[in-house]
């Protein structure tokens, strides 16, 4: 990484390491790729609850249809909502230790800091 | 929000020796393994974090025990079998929130960070009174939280263990706080974190076993479980109960555009509070790196998840095979939903387990709040503000001890104190004051660089004061007939609960706050903040393995 100096590792790096280091492409493109996924998918899950929420206070005809005997539009909606929340945990831990972790990890080996 | 502290002088189910027993014996193997593992306990790392030696699975199911208090077990298994879809509601924004600690919060916080919540937001701004701010309303959200455990202990004695006199139940809010000092006296964060454990292996388990045998009741059929429960409100003789339909929303939030925003106002407090609790932020700090930190979250995301989709069957099952007028008529009245559906499933053992088990949860919970309480008290304010950090870590872990002891005699006068009373809106007061003084300095903090100290100041204090002032001039303390002081009325705030207006509050006055000082703090200070989040240098290590 341009302008970082080596340090001997178990030291803390200085703070003029930690300025060359967030201004190197490399530090850049790990932040890029964080809130590339958890912007977008933070606001699709909170636009989510928050249309199960809106529906089950002022469409309450439409949550009450039944689907399928007893069970009704609402409780599938809450269910889906279950559904949703572990498939987005699935699906972040999947993105994180394929694409942040690897990134974390060079630079932390330029900076000479292992993470044990 | 969730009652856990209807009394009734009527006689309790089940035999009260048994659940006393099984009681007792949780009470005994968890303070042998607190003793255990208390020999390691010989610095404030090892103190407050366990020395950050949790594995990520073993820190999610303590989150999950933590996380799962005695209010989510009774509270909501009774609010579905009384009302149906809306106490179905608690449970999914107690669970999506999750999302807003995995995604944004978790591994950054992990990074960052040491002791304590307020180690992250006052690292690169001014660090007194940031820590100061942080400290307060750490102090605040636990306290609430504390009481509100307390008081319920009180409710739930006399259900579970048919202590029906005022001075019993005294006794036994005495015995749990004593319990809860010895715990994280001896204990510390490693002996809390093992309790955690336990409680939720045995709450988790047991849920899934009653569960299971419901369900089997219906031959696995869950419509027909809906049909039966929704049969047996209709033909319901308590007044007003037959007309629900629990199967739709609308049954408790239904009605008046008041008490439609009020439950808005209720679900934006609990999907935004879950991220900015301390003592589930502190959980963090157990755990060696930010990926054991997110392990540790996906693991308490399925626990979670796993726990409340159980409470659903168990609320209805309970109306469809208890009914909701056994339930109501019960001391304890909608709390007692999950007992005795336990009792009319397997007998009197099941029914001690299980009363066993919800006495321990609040047990846990409340040694969990109170390290975290006693940890930023000596830390952020003993440590730093007050001795301007020239004091060493086990002068900290000194002064933490005392906290833990002056907060577990508080929290026992104070519970002894509201013996009776309705606190259990503290609960949703907690989740409030998180979500609108701590959640917005703590994204801000992580992801806006040009944030500084007037930012976090203003949004803490103005979440955090606004946060309070609502309750107290809300239909909660005052001017109803489930009111705190049903005989007076301040009350002009429609709603029992702030958050619609106190958590938007608090993220604008972080943006104004900031945008109005020239203030743009130390910039290798927020490099380094920046960089450590992101990639995990200079992080806290774990001590041993």
């Amino acid at each position: 990484m341009p302008g970082t100096d080596v340090s001997p590792s178990e030291t803390q790096p200085s703070g003029a390491q930690y300025l060359a280091v967030q201004a190197s492409p490399e530090f850049q493109r790990l932040r890029r790729t964080l809130r590339r996924f958890v912007f977008p998918t933070t606001a699709f899950f909170l636009i989510w609850y928050a249309t199960y929420v809106l529906l089950g206070v002022f469409a309450h005809d439409f949550m009450a249809t039944k689907v399928w005997g007893n069970v009704n539009v609402g409780l599938l909606f809450g269910l889906g909502q279950f559904l949703t929340t572990f498939l987005i945990t699935g699906l972040y831990v999947r993105f994180a230790d394929r694409d942040l972790d690897p990134q974390a990890e060079a630079i932390r080996a330029e900076m000479h800091w292992s993470e044990k | 929000m969730i009652h856990v502290s209807h009394l009734a002088a009527d006689s309790t189910i089940g035999n009260p020796a048994i659940n006393i027993a099984i009681f007792v014996a949780f009470v005994v193997i968890t303070l042998t393994i607190v003793i255990r593992v208390s020999r390691r306990n010989t610095n404030a790392t090892e103190y407050f974090t366990a020395g950050h030696a949790f594995s990520g699975r073993q820190n999610g199911v303590a989150i999950a025990g933590d996380y799962l208090s005695a209010a989510s077990f009774l509270g909501i298994a009774g609010a579905v079998a009384v009302y149906g879809y809306d106490g179905f509601l608690y449970s999914i924004g107690f669970l999506v929130a999750w999302l807003v600690a995995l995604l944004l919060v978790a591994e950054l916080l992990r990074n960052t960070g040491k002791f304590t919540m307020a180690d992250v937001l006052s690292f690169r701004l001014k660090q007194k009174p940031v820590r100061l701010a942080a400290a307060s309303s750490t102090l605040t959200v636990s306290l609430f939280y504390l009481l509100a455990q307390m008081a319920g202990a009180g409710g739930l004695v006399a259900l579970l263990l048919d202590v029906q006199s005022r001075l019993g139940q005294s006794v036994v809010i005495a015995v749990v706080g004593v319990l809860m000092m010895v715990y994280v006296l001896i204990g510390g964060m490693a002996g809390t974190t093992w309790v955690q454990i336990i409680k939720a292996v045995l709450l988790i388990t047991g849920a899934g076993v009653m569960t299971f045998l419901i369900l089997a009741k219906f031959g696995f059929n869950f419509s027909e479980m809906l049909g039966s429960a929704q049969a047996m409100v209709s033909q319901a003789s308590t007044a007003g109960l037959a007309e629900r339909d629990v199967l739709a929303p609308g049954a408790r939030y239904g009605g008046s555009l008041t008490s439609q925003i009020n439950l808005i106002s209720l679900a934006i407090a609990l999907v935004l509070g879950t991220a900015g609790l301390p003592h589930v932020l502190m959980r963090f700090y157990t755990v060696p790196t930010a990926k054991e930190a997110r392990r540790s979250v996906v693991w308490a995301i399925g626990l979670i998840g796993a726990f409340y989709l159980f409470t659903l069957a168990l609320g209805y099952g309970a109306a469809a095979t208890v009914g909701p007028d056994r339930i109501l008529s019960a001391p304890g009245g909608q709390n007692s939903a999950a007992p005795l559906l336990a009792f009319e499933l397997g007998g009197v053992i099941l029914l001690g387990v299980i009363s066993a088990v919800a006495f321990a949860t609040i047990l846990a919970v409340v040694a969990g709040l109170t390290i975290t309480a006693s940890a930023s008290f000596a830390h952020d304010i003993y440590a730093s503000v007050l001795k301007s950090h020239k004091v060493t870590e086990d002068e900290q872990m000194r002064v933490s001890r005392i906290t833990a002891v002056v907060l577990g005699i508080l929290a026992i006068s104070l519970g002894i104190l509201a013996l009776g009373q309705n606190v259990a809106f503290l609960v949703a007061l907690a989740f409030a004051v998180a979500a609108s003084a701590n959640l917005p300095t703590i994204l801000y903090s992580l992801y806006w660089r040009r944030f500084n100290t007037r930012g976090a100041l203003w949004s803490i204090y103005g979440g955090l004061i606004s946060c309070i002032v609502l309750i107290v001039f809300s239909p909660a303390v005052s001017g109803s007939k489930s009111s705190m002081l049903p005989g007076v009325d301040f009350a002009w705030f429609p709603l029992s609960n702030p958050g619609i207006v106190s958590i938007p509050l608090g993220f604008i006055l972080g943006v104004v706050g900031t945008l109005t000082s020239r203030d743009s703090g130390d910039p290798e200070l927020n490099a380094e903040m920046e960089v450590r989040s992101l990639t995990g240098v200079g992080a806290e290590k774990a001590t041993h393995h």
